[in-house]
């Protein structure tokens, strides 16, 4: 399943690199810890958080994730995306809570595999 | 501070971190990501390069006043040693325990501090080789396989 669908699907408020909508998502993984992210996240997740700062573009490039989805309508800072865009990282807003945004994502995938 | 022994070089380059500057934690990681991966590594060579290099960059930002980063890639591993002079560590082995941190109020805010860096670092290398000196700075030593 590509991000597309998920924005499409969740009604997600895309931010930047839309022009990434197509990067396949492999699953997902859930934390504000940036440490916790580096070690257990994996290429192609799509990294749900509440972090806005731009440090977390550098995890998302690092572990080429395949975009990041802030929650509860947080939104990025200038810095934050202003990096985003550079590094071709498509940064999402949802208003739901980690853990509804988290259930959701996992049932599409689920159905979709 | 030594540089690694080896015969073979075939690549070596330094990076240089600024500390207590976030606004540009994670470029240099970034930078030796992208190298590893024009020269074709393994990505599980690349990933755990990438890992180890950022907690350690992060350590440098959150904790030192400056640091140099040495990537050297010999035929066989991939080193990466970061120096940084600062504060140095009391206590290596409570340092390395996971969960363990002494980061202040501002860095836990931004995800950071969760006492994981050293402990992943250790978790993702080869070898790993530490140590420290009270008031003047820190030295890791990383050392990923390139063969297994």
């Amino acid at each position: 399943m590509n991000l597309a669908t998920i924005v499409q699907e969740l009604s997600l408020e895309v931010r930047c690199a839309s022009e990434n909508l197509k990067n396949n998502v492999t699953g997902g993984y859930t934390g504000d810890l940036l440490s916790e992210v580096m070690a257990n996240s994996h290429e192609g997740n799509i990294w749900i958080t509440r972090q806005v700062h731009q440090n977390i573009v550098a995890v998302a490039s690092l572990k080429d994730h395949a975009g990041i989805i802030l929650i509860n309508s947080c939104e990025p800072t200038q810095d934050t995306l202003a990096k985003a865009s550079q590094e071709k990282i498509p940064i999402m807003v949802s208003n739901l809570p980690a853990f509804e945004l988290t259930g959701k994502i996992y049932n599409l995938l689920e159905k979709k595999d | 501070m030594p540089v690694p022994e080896t015969d073979h070089i075939s690549y070596q380059r330094s990076f240089y971190i600024e500390g207590g500057n976030f606004n540009y934690a994670g470029i240099v990681s970034t930078s030796i990501k992208s190298i590893l991966k024009q020269m074709d590594f393994p990505g599980d060579v690349v990933r755990k390069c990438a890992i180890v290099c950022y907690e350690s960059e992060i350590n440098v930002v959150s904790y030192a006043r400056k640091g140099v980063v040495n990537l050297t890639i010999n035929p066989d591993t991939v080193q990466i040693e970061v120096i940084d002079e600062g504060p140095g560590i009391p206590n290596i082995d409570q340092a390395m325990q996971q969960g363990y941190s002494t980061a202040n109020q501002k860095i836990r805010e931004m995800g950071f501090g969760a006492g994981m860096g050293l402990y992943n670092i250790k978790s993702y290398s080869d070898a790993f080789i530490i140590s420290s000196e009270l008031g003047k700075g820190t030295r890791l030593l990383m050392t990923i396989n390139i063969k297994k």
